[in-house]
């Protein structure tokens, strides 16, 4: 059995005055995590203050992309079409969720390497997915 | 100090409608109020306390105890999802014991089944929650979420769908004699790996049933709970707390029960092998395995095998659980399954139990609660009740 991944209307996130430079690197093909400069932490999703020191020096720094599934789900009744669901590793060691696309979604695993694919959002910026390597 | 014997549950009430197009939510919630009084043999006049959650329109208590005519010293709007009101039942007995209320009034009720609302559909708090963004656009329904949780849990520990489906079979065996349960049929375990897969690795029947309705109890004064008909039920312990995602240091094979748990077994003075009955939140067959173990009813990695072999029936297995069918069959009003919890179990405490499913002379119970989604933010609650 094989399901092909397809494209499917993805729901625009909702760029905040916290987020926005995530979105902006988003139209740049470019992942942005936040890093702690007290505690030499990532953190993912990116806020102003650190979750694990809570320390307000926090910078952007460009993810490699790459990572690895922790877990996925394919939802086969919730939309039209099949869609993978996961959390992905970072090499930078945190997880983020996502969707894995452009692959065999039967043939996903957790534990599979992955790199970052910018899908279009309806009417908002490109919201970062991955696709196995 | 502690909680320990400090307040009773004097009223409880299912309401008896899985489908309510023709009410409001307000009047579900009153009639709930109506009923759990009744059981109580109380008169509305008598609460100095009230406590709903999110389901409740408006704001909350603003709305209802307006709308109900209640007048009160102490409420609470706490909303974890499906485990605020085991949190609502924490801190009645807080203020019973500080003596800021005598009686206190919980209620749930909503509409899902007649809006159309379920476990996959998105839920968007907006933009101005600052997780939402970084959700919304993957499609996370309650449903996929759960569905991951399941996914590493078999990766980790080796559990396998036909232990999650014990679940589900072990919840049909006690709604066949729930007249009042949406799903009596019982099940076997190829009937559940069999049902259509929604998410992998969950099928549809690992997933609770949407249903309208709701439920209240009512807490008292020790000294109250006396003077009333009814066999009087001590809260014993409780514990509370969140589960978030870490800041991205991510671990999904367990559940704020971890905290929740150890903190109602240490207030009460006992351990989960004391425990006679539990109702344990089963918005999907993943849930209640993740949460025995969390709870200590087994080792982490060991529910699933905990679960299998009807271990989970009432007269069959260690540990009966949701005698009333539970989320799985009977009732998952609001699409918030903790009030149901608290009342089985008060059931099982009095002997009002369906007596094919009463646990004999249940002295000692405990519900549990899980409310939000268990592999993004949910919050825990843990009750433990005796037998006075
Ligand atoms: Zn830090």
């Amino acid at each position: 059995m094989a399901t092909i991944y397809q494209d499917r209307v993805i729901t625009a996130p909702v760029a905040t005055p916290e987020n926005q430079p995530f979105y902006d690197a988003a139209a740049r093909g470019e992942l942005l995590i936040k890093r702690c400069l007290a505690c030499g932490e990532h953190h993912y999703h990116p806020r102003a203050i650190c979750p694990h020191c809570f320390s307000d020096q926090t910078e952007w720094v460009v993810a490699q992309g790459v990572g690895t599934i922790y877990t996925v789900s394919v939802s086969r009744r919730v939309l039209p079409t099949a869609y993978a669901i996961a959390y992905v590793t970072l090499a930078e060691g945190v997880s983020m969720m996502t969707n894995i696309v452009d692959c065999d979604l039967d043939a996903l695993a957790i534990g599979q390497a992955v790199r970052v694919v910018f899908k279009p959002s309806e009417g908002g910026p490109p919201v970062p997915m991955f696709t196995p390597v | 100090m502690s909680l320990k014997r400090q307040a009773c549950i004097v009223g409880i009430y299912e309401h008896p409608t899985r489908k309510a197009p023709d009410k409001t939510i307000a009047q579900l919630h009153a009639e709930v109020a109506h009923g759990a009084l009744a059981d109580a043999g109380l008169s509305f006049r008598d609460i100095d306390g009230y406590a709903c959650a999110g389901d409740a329109p408006g704001l909350g208590p603003l709305a209802m105890i307006d709308y109900m005519n209640l007048r009160v010293r102490h409420m609470d709007s706490t909303d974890t999802g499906g485990s605020s009101y085991l949190i609502h039942v924490m801190h009645a007995a807080e203020a019973i014991a500080t003596g800021k209320a005598d009686i206190v009034l919980v209620t749930l009720a909503g509409r899902p089944r007649s809006e159309g609302s379920s476990g996959t559909v998105p839920r968007n708090f907006g933009a101005n929650a600052p997780d939402v963004p970084f959700e919304l656009p993957y499609h996370a329904v309650t449903l996929n979420q759960y569905a991951m949780a399941a996914k590493r849990h078999m990766y980790e520990y080796g559990t396998t769908a036909e232990q999650l489906a014990w679940v589900k079979v072990a919840a049909s065996h006690h709604a066949q004699h729930n007249p009042h349960a949406m799903l009596r049929e019982v099940v076997t375990v190829e009937d559940v790996v069999n049902s259509p897969m929604m998410s992998d690795p969950l099928h549809r029947l690992d997933c609770c049933v949407v249903s309208d309705g709701g439920g209240a109890v009512i807490l008292a004064r020790p000294e109250i709970a006396r003077s009333l008909n009814k066999p009087v039920i001590n809260l014993l312990g409780a514990g509370s707390a969140i589960k978030g995602l870490n800041g991205g240091d991510i671990d999904l094979t367990y559940t704020a029960a971890r905290f929740s748990g150890p903190s109602a077994f240490a207030e009460a003075g006992v351990t989960p092998a004391d425990i006679q009955y539990a109702s344990i939140y089963d918005s999907f067959t993943i849930t209640v395995i993740m949460q025995l173990e969390d709870l200590g009813f087994c080792k982490k990695g060991e529910g699933g095998k905990f679960v299998a072999d009807g271990n989970l029936i009432s007269g069959v297995g260690k540990l009966p659980f949701n005698t009333d069918g539970g989320g799985l069959c009977n009732n998952h009003p609001a699409n918030r399954g903790g009030m149901t919890k608290i009342i089985e179990a008060v059931r099982q405490l009095r002997g009002e139990a369906h007596p094919r499913v009463q646990v004999p002379n249940c002295g000692l119970a405990l519900a549990h609660g899980t409310g939000g989604v268990i592999s993004s933010r949910h919050g825990s609650a843990t009750l433990i009740m005796e037998r006075a």
